[in-house]
């Protein structure tokens, strides 16, 4: 290095590594690095004539084009185009549902650029892509959404209606060399004010009307038990008493009497009348039994 | 490191300028003679910059530092003489170098200006406390090597090492992968451990931590978060994603923003699991773990779908209210639950009692039975007796024959309480 100019080299030795040097920057002005996360477009003098790096789907990570790759220095230009799968965010639309119903709705788009040339003629880049696929994807939204009814949105037929929203815009992003991979809504909500109110309005009645149905119900329970419980006991005392109905008829007069006229708890005392015939007052009457 | 920064600056740069101003035949001794000379000039350059620059200016405070500065100088003034006798006669420090080598090609003022520059900006550069902060003691103090050569090889050398083992060596702990990529390219993923690549321009690496399990809130504070369910209610609902890395490759190239996706593809997930219950299945928990591996399920699709490299470990919903505008309502219906709950225990406890007391009855009546059924016309005759005792021993009584007795027997009982009853026993 220290001899690089005192090896005491004519002009003409000079020139030459300085035309060395030239070489050396405009050969490395022809190397471009693409990583995996990009494709880019060679844009000859402005026209877009290949594309580094383009994604092929199923091609795995490490045999793509990513990496050096050459260019022709100063004539061709790159345009650098995400790879990866990137994200289209609806704002928050009102629609409305077939039933004429207002629905507050977030959805969101996943899209990938797949024919860069296309989409570097058409939009520029993906991130005029995306601006441009965000009204599309409004618009076929609400006309999708007008075909449904309100319940149909929040059921599983969802699903199918998103593919269908896919599918339409799927077709206009293909303008823009573009391709929808998924259509999703995130949200589907009541819209503030009176909708919200409404449902509100409709939750509390039904909480009322489920506070009562749970009296009742618990009444009716309540109802049923002590039903069950007085058969139960009826069933036990036929089961004993059938035995002998006229002994049972006895010995249920005895019971009765004792709690009729011996009840300590009655205070008021009965005059019992007896005629001297009464069969307590047979041996009284020192007669033989009959 | 920037004191190695400029020694390699000053060490790499002089030698060549001078070979561009002066091509005579310097050897290798000259050169470091001159650098020698240079990291002299430019220590004097600074003492008489700072001296020069404070003294008007700055109030006194400053006089200790600037004796500071002094007293750092004094070092590399003992050293001079060792350095300077092969260079050539005394220098003042004071004037620009107008000697040596490049004495008459006008290179010395303008260096020295240039140099003054450079150490002007420096200290401005330099952030509080101007050159206190960075003593410019180890610049200057840099002693020979033994064999008098240039420092500069072993330094450029020294940060060509430091780069390489920086760029080179990975060490990755037991939750972490990488992606090695060369030139852009993807070429392999590295594990834990150590790991050797080729060095920084050519090899990159991008470490991310794989194994560890991520927790996504959803919503992120406690504001509420309304979703509607299949029975057209809204339920306030919060949950957590947790979910990693399973597939780095993919996930490091595959979206433009994985972590944002995760959070979408659940939300719209929840969202589309939750339409397809009734409110009361999400509040009171029946189906939510139903729900939980729904969402769960339908999010894992969707990410593989898109090949996002990303596993869903799980979803757990952590609150299901109802809106705090019909809370009310809904603390009537548990308060109607409880009113449910207590008119049914109250029946038990009748029911209870009903069928104790038939068992009781059932069993007395049987046991009386029994020996009835023994000894039949003793036994009854004995319960009667009993019976009619207690009955007539509490009473008052009255022996009458029959018939038309109320006309003429005075009754002492009903004159003494008319209004108690009186009962004729008639067997």
């Amino acid at each position: 290095m220290s001899g690089l100019f005192q090896d005491g080299l004519a002009p003409r030795a000079k020139l030459a590594v300085a035309g060395l040097i030239a070489a050396a920057l405009v050969g490395f002005s022809a190397i471009v690095e693409v990583p995996e996360s990009q494709q880019a477009v060679v844009m000859w003098l402005g026209d877009p004539v290949r594309v580094i790096n383009r994604y092929k789907p199923g091609v795995d990570y490490g045999n793509t084009g990513a990496g050096l790759s050459l260019r022709v220095p100063f004539l061709e230009t790159l345009v650098r185009v995400d790879r990866r799968v990137l994200n289209l965010d609806m704002e928050r639309q009102q629609v409305n549902s077939s039933d004429q119903q207002r629905l507050e709705v977030d959805a969101y788009a996943r899209f990938r650029i797949i024919d860069p040339v296309k989409m570097v003629r058409t939009a520029g880049t993906s991130e005029r892509v995306q601006e441009q696929l965000q009204p599309i994807l409004t618009s076929v939204l609400r006309q999708g959404l007008a075909s449904y009814t309100f319940q149909s949105l929040l059921t599983p037929e969802r699903g199918l209606m998103m593919e269908q929203i896919r599918k339409a815009l799927d077709i206009e992003a293909r303008e823009y060399g573009a391709q929808i991979i998924d259509v999703r809504i995130k949200r589907a909500d009541l819209p503030d004010g009176t909708p919200l109110e409404r449902a509100f309005a409709r939750m509390e009645a039904a909480r009322d009307q489920e506070a009562t149905a749970i009296r009742a119900q618990g009444q009716k329970q309540a109802q049923i038990i002590r039903a069950d419980a007085e058969a139960a006991a009826a069933k036990i005392y036929a089961e004993a008493y059938g035995k002998d109905p006229s002994f049972y008829d006895f010995y249920r007069a005895m019971e009765s009497y004792r709690t009729t006229f011996a009840n300590p708890a009655n205070k008021s005392s009965t005059t019992i009348v007896l005629t001297p015939d009464n069969d307590y007052l047979r041996q009284f009457r020192n007669q033989k039994g009959q | 490191m920037p004191i190695l920064g400029e020694i390699c600056a000053q060490g790499f740069n002089r030698p060549l300028l001078i070979r561009k101003e002066a091509p005579i035949d310097n050897t290798m001794k000259q050169v470091a003679e001159r650098i020698a000379q240079e990291i002299q000039r430019r220590f004097q350059s600074r003492k008489q910059d700072r001296v020069w620059d404070m003294s008007p200016a700055l109030p006194p405070v400053f006089s200790a530092e600037q004796d500071d500065g002094d007293a750092g100088g004094k070092k590399p003034e003992g050293d001079r003489p060792g350095s300077e006798k092969p260079g050539g006669g005394p220098r003042n420090p004071w004037q620009p170098p107008s000697s040596g080598p490049n004495a008459g090609k006008g290179g010395g003022p303008r260096r020295a200006s240039s140099l003054e520059d450079i150490f002007r900006a420096r200290r401005e550069n330099g952030g509080p406390g101007g050159p206190g902060p960075i003593p410019p003691g180890p610049n200057f103090r840099i002693p020979q090597r033994p064999d008098g050569k240039s420092w500069t090889p072993m330094v450029l050398g020294g940060v060509a090492l430091v780069w390489l083992i920086f760029s080179t060596g990975h060490q990755l702990s037991s939750n972490e992968q990488g992606i090695v990529t060369t030139f852009g390219k993807y070429t392999s993923t590295i594990g834990p451990g150590m790991n050797f690549t080729a060095p920084w321009p050519i090899q990159r690496v991008r470490v991310e931590d794989v194994t560890s399990i991520r927790r996504d809130n959803v919503p992120d504070g406690e504001m509420e978060k309304l979703m509607l369910t299949g029975d057209q209610s809204l339920v306030d609902l919060s949950y957590i994603i947790r979910w990693n890395i399973r597939n780095l490759k993919q996930f490091t190239y595959q979206l433009e923003d994985p972590k944002g996706t995760v959070r979408e593809v659940a939300e719209a997930a929840m969202r589309a699991s939750v339409a397809e219950v009734k409110l009361n299945d999400v509040m009171l928990g029946t189906r939510r773990a139903e729900i939980e591996s729904n969402v769960r399920q339908r999010m894992q699709a969707v990410l593989d779908a898109y090949h996002s490299g990303i596993l869903v470990q799980g979803v757990d919903i952590k609150k299901a209210d109802p809106p705090a505008k019909v809370n009310d309502a809904f603390q009537r219906v548990q308060a109607a639950q409880q009113d449910a709950n207590r008119d049914m225990s109250n029946a038990r406890a009748y029911a209870e009692q009903v069928t104790q007391r038939a068992e009781g009855d059932a069993t007395a009546f049987n046991k009386v039975y029994d020996q009835y059924k023994l000894a039949p016309e003793v036994t009854r005759r004995r319960m009667y007796y009993a019976t009619m005792e207690q009955v007539l021993s509490q009473n008052d009584k009255v022996i009458a024959p029959a018939g038309g007795f109320n006309s003429y027997m005075p009754l002492p009982a009903i004159q003494k309480k008319p209004s108690e009853e009186t009962t004729v026993v008639k067997p």
